[in-house]
């Protein structure tokens, strides 16, 4: 079963090196045709930044991991790759699939369509927050009661019940270190109050 | 008589007129923007090869990028240096101690490349400091100086530091002969007394250098040298000046003889003779000085005495050849077969032949003698004279495709030649007064031939004024044509003697991105927040504090007392490419400091008042750069405040 799972992580990772490559030969293609064109934003920035070895980032994680494939189809739709990437430090409460399947399908349908690109990306940046947030932290913010401001500009409420944090509501499942900062998986989307 | 000046003066102007739409076709025609494409690196684009210039005075080296001339980097090596506390953190300070104590500030000259089989391989880079002898090793993957070893018995290292082509050896050379050993006599006894020893320093498979010998050589000045390569390889050629053995107004005294010598030794041999005992124990102190990459910190070890060899104990090891005025480089082309002397006074180049000096010697050709050392005969031994080139010839460079670019100091200007019929081929004026030149590779077997930089004394009008103190003048040269073709010009840091440059790819893909935290064996480091701590010993207060985005732990101490001796040993937790943290404390009378991630770094403070002090980041490491901070209470040298330190109690 791991070996398994190892290879169909090799094969995401190979798809996305491609895919990686293709997009950077095309900006390039595109800049050497048409010479006044002398920078594309589509397709640049840290996101894109081909970096083998060492800890990944929130977003090499999520692409990495199987079970964030709507996550990162998500994130590719609504186009904040390169908020996942920066020096941050950053916070992700990254839904996994199954958080995203509760949602019905029509409305995740709506919400991956170009024309919502921008609530989709509201949604998203509802799970990224500014800050270094390991376990322990969020614990003693439950503690002493303390917000979450997300990069939504709106503000989360993190609990603590039984051992198990949840924020605002919705459960922690597992949390990794990257180099940015702290990946939590959650088993919810959290959808913005408003 | 009005009508003709009139007229005269129209004439006058249509010529001069004339003069300037050609000059401006010429800088703004098709030429011009061909020229723009060649030094044009798109944003987001690399360049093709690094270029590491000496700093001169600086006692550094800046890395810079060629075709765009844009700088990388500035690397500290033999000088304190703000940026990243090189020299003023507790860890790199005894990189800078010699035999003469601390010397926070060098004057380094020549930057070579490792090689192996006489090809540039990218390990180390290597670079002399004249002033208080040393030579330096800097890492090609963390471009980092790594070790600095000091030559004792020596004065102007200024013959250095040129690599074997198998990195077997390095050179440090005396360019004012001096008592060795050294000793109180009067000055102007000095002929047949002082000396001017050659040394031999060793670099093992893991870069550490040894000095193996010191050849001590009579007291002339040993200005420049470059070691023999491919058929040449095992040899070593050193210019001297001043033959006269004059001690005052050596601009002119030291013009006085017709002709001076190029040394010429054949190491192997000499290290052959050292190995089966051969040498004199002689004293000597001098400083070995080595980084650590694991546990960041630098160890300095006073060593004492060196093997003496008398250059005329060794049969068949030393030679002179004579060379017309005062020469300065000394350059060998990468068949091995040429040796360029330049004698700066002389209007012609003089170009030897390995060949001809190994028949020479065979043949017991030698003409004279000079304190014992046998000197060949200059007819016997020259291959050919470029005959008037130019005024002022200094360096010489080669592109691997059979031609010789020379720099001419006086007639500001570089001259292309060809080995063997020793034709001018092309002359290229330079702005002002051209000093050293580099071609990639061009001291090598294996030139890369495609860019040449030529490296100005003199910036004069080149670019905006800033005041009486100017950067000096690059300009970088297209040389892949029959012609030079001056692409562009931009400044450089300090005073470039020399530079090194090599192909981006031989090095790029090896460079670090940052520390393992896990290899980080400072004694002081904490690999995780709750390795922070803070302890006492007497007056010394150690404080093991880590840094990640955004906060330090701990970030509130108290117990701090007026007095203390308070040492911060940071340590940056991040993994990540390109993710620095800084540290400044008021009051700190040492400097900031810059940590890598991975890396422990420590400066000392020394709290004069009682108060509460802030500390922060000084590097805009992420968003809530701003607050990254905290505070140290400090306490009047007999209050009990207990020490305690916290991170959000």
């Amino acid at each position: 079963m791991k070996t398994l799972i190892k290879f169909l992580l090799f094969v995401v990772l190979l798809v996305c090196f491609v895919a990686c490559n293709n997009s950077t030969k095309t900006s390039e293609n595109t800049t050497n045709e048409n010479p006044k064109n002398e920078t594309s934003t589509e397709k640049t920035g840290q996101a894109f930044i081909k970096d083998e070895g060492g800890t990944p980032n929130a977003l090499q994680l999520a692409i990495q991991s199987e079970d964030h494939s709507t996550l990162v189809a998500a994130v590719q739709a609504a186009g904040v790759e390169n908020a996942l990437v920066n020096v941050g430090p950053l916070t992700v409460f990254a839904p996994n699939n199954d958080a995203f399947a509760k949602i019905d399908e029509t409305t995740l349908n709506n919400l991956l369509k170009p024309e919502n690109k921008s609530k989709l990306a509201f949604i998203l940046t509802h799970h990224v927050a500014p800050a270094n947030y390991p376990v322990d932290m969020l614990k003693k913010n439950a503690k002493k009661k303390r917000k979450l401001y997300m990069a939504s500009g709106k503000y989360l409420e993190v609990t603590e019940k039984d051992g198990e944090l949840f924020i605002d509501g919705v459960k922690i499942i597992g949390t990794v270190n990257v180099s940015n900062g702290w990946v939590h998986v959650t088993e919810s989307v959290i959808l913005p109050k408003d | 008589m009005a009508k003709i000046g009139k007229y005269i003066l129209g004439i006058a102007t249509l010529i001069f007129m004339t003069n300037c739409g050609n000059n401006n076709d010429s800088n703004s025609g098709a030429m011009s923007s061909s020229k723009a494409e060649k030094v044009y690196v798109a944003p987001g684009e690399h360049d093709e090869y690094y270029a590491f210039f000496s700093g001169g005075y600086s006692g550094n080296i800046t890395v810079a990028g060629l075709p765009s001339g844009r700088m990388l980097k500035e690397i500290p090596v033999f000088s304190q240096f703000p940026t990243s506390g090189y020299g003023y953190s507790e860890e790199t300070k005894p990189m800078l101690n010699t035999s003469f104590g601390f010397v926070p500030w060098g004057d380094a000259h020549h930057p070579d490349i490792s090689q192996t089989n006489g090809e540039l391989d990218g390990r180390w880079i290597f670079i002399n400091e004249n002033n208080t002898p040393r030579i330096a090793r800097i890492s090609l993957t963390t471009f980092e100086t790594e070790e600095i070893i000091e030559l004792p018995n020596s004065a102007g290292n200024h013959a250095s530091s040129f690599v074997t082509e198998n990195t077997e050896y390095i050179v440090a050379g005396t360019r004012f002969a001096v008592p060795n050993p050294q000793r109180d006599m009067p000055i102007n006894e000095m002929k047949g007394q002082f000396k001017g020893p050659l040394s031999f320093v060793s670099i093992a498979d893991n870069g550490r250098m040894n000095l193996e010998f010191q050849l001590n050589m009579p007291g002339f000045n040993y200005d420049l040298a470059h070691p023999g390569r491919n058929k040449s390889h095992g040899w070593f050629f050193f210019t001297s000046y001043n033959t006269e053995e004059a001690n005052t107004l050596m601009e002119v005294n030291a013009s006085q003889n017709d002709k001076d010598y190029i040394a010429a030794v054949n190491w192997q041999k000499i290290v052959e003779y050292v190995k089966n005992g051969g040498g004199e124990k002689a004293p000597g102190t001098y400083a070995h000085n080595v980084y650590d990459e694991k546990t960041h910190t630098a160890t300095s070890t006073m060593k004492e005495g060196v093997t003496m060899v008398d250059p005329r104990e060794v049969e068949g090891a030393v030679f002179y050849i004579p060379i017309p005025k005062s020469p300065h480089g000394c350059d060998v082309d990468p068949s091995g077969e040429y040796i360029i002397g330049s004698g700066k006074l002389s209007t012609d180049l003089s170009v030897y032949s390995f060949e001809k000096i190994q028949t020479a010697i065979k043949n017991k050709d030698f003409v004279d003698d000079s304190y014992g050392i046998p000197v060949l005969s200059y007819e016997n031994t020259i291959a050919g004279v470029v005959a008037q080139p130019g005024l002022g010839p200094l360096h010489t460079e080669f592109d691997g495709k059979g031609n010789a670019y020379t720099t001419f100091f006086i007639s500001s200007e570089v001259v292309k030649w060809k080995l063997g019929t020793w034709e001018v081929l092309d002359r290229q004026p330079t702005f002002y007064s051209v000093g050293h030149l580099m071609i990639p590779g061009g001291n090598s077997r294996k030139p890369f031939g495609k860019y040449m930089v030529a490296m100005n004394k003199i910036t004069k009008d080149r670019y905006l004024p800033t005041g009486p103190e100017l950067e000096h003048s690059a300009q970088l040269y297209d040389i892949s044509g029959d012609k030079m073709e001056l692409l562009s010009d931009f400044p450089t840091h300090g005073e470039p003697h020399y530079a090194a440059g090599i192909r981006a790819d031989i090095i790029k893909d090896k460079s670090k991105k940052y520390y393992e935290l896990s290899e980080n064996e400072h004694p002081y480091a904490a690999k995780s927040e709750s390795e922070a701590k803070v302890t006492r010993n007497g007056n010394e207060v150690h404080i093991s504090m880590t840094m990640i985005r955004s906060h330090f732990s701990p970030d509130n101490i108290e117990g701090v007392k007026v007095g203390d001796k308070v040492y911060l040993h940071m340590t940056n937790l991040e993994q990540d490419f390109d993710v620095p943290h800084g540290f400044s404390i008021i009051g700190a009378n040492t400097s900031e400091i810059l940590v890598m991630p991975g890396q422990t770094k420590t400066i000392i403070w020394e709290p004069k008042r009682e108060g509460v002090w802030p500390f922060y980041c000084t590097d805009f490491c992420s968003a809530l750069h701003q607050e990254m901070q905290g505070y140290i209470r400090v306490s009047a040298a007999n209050s009990n405040t207990p020490l305690k330190f916290t991170l959000d109690e």
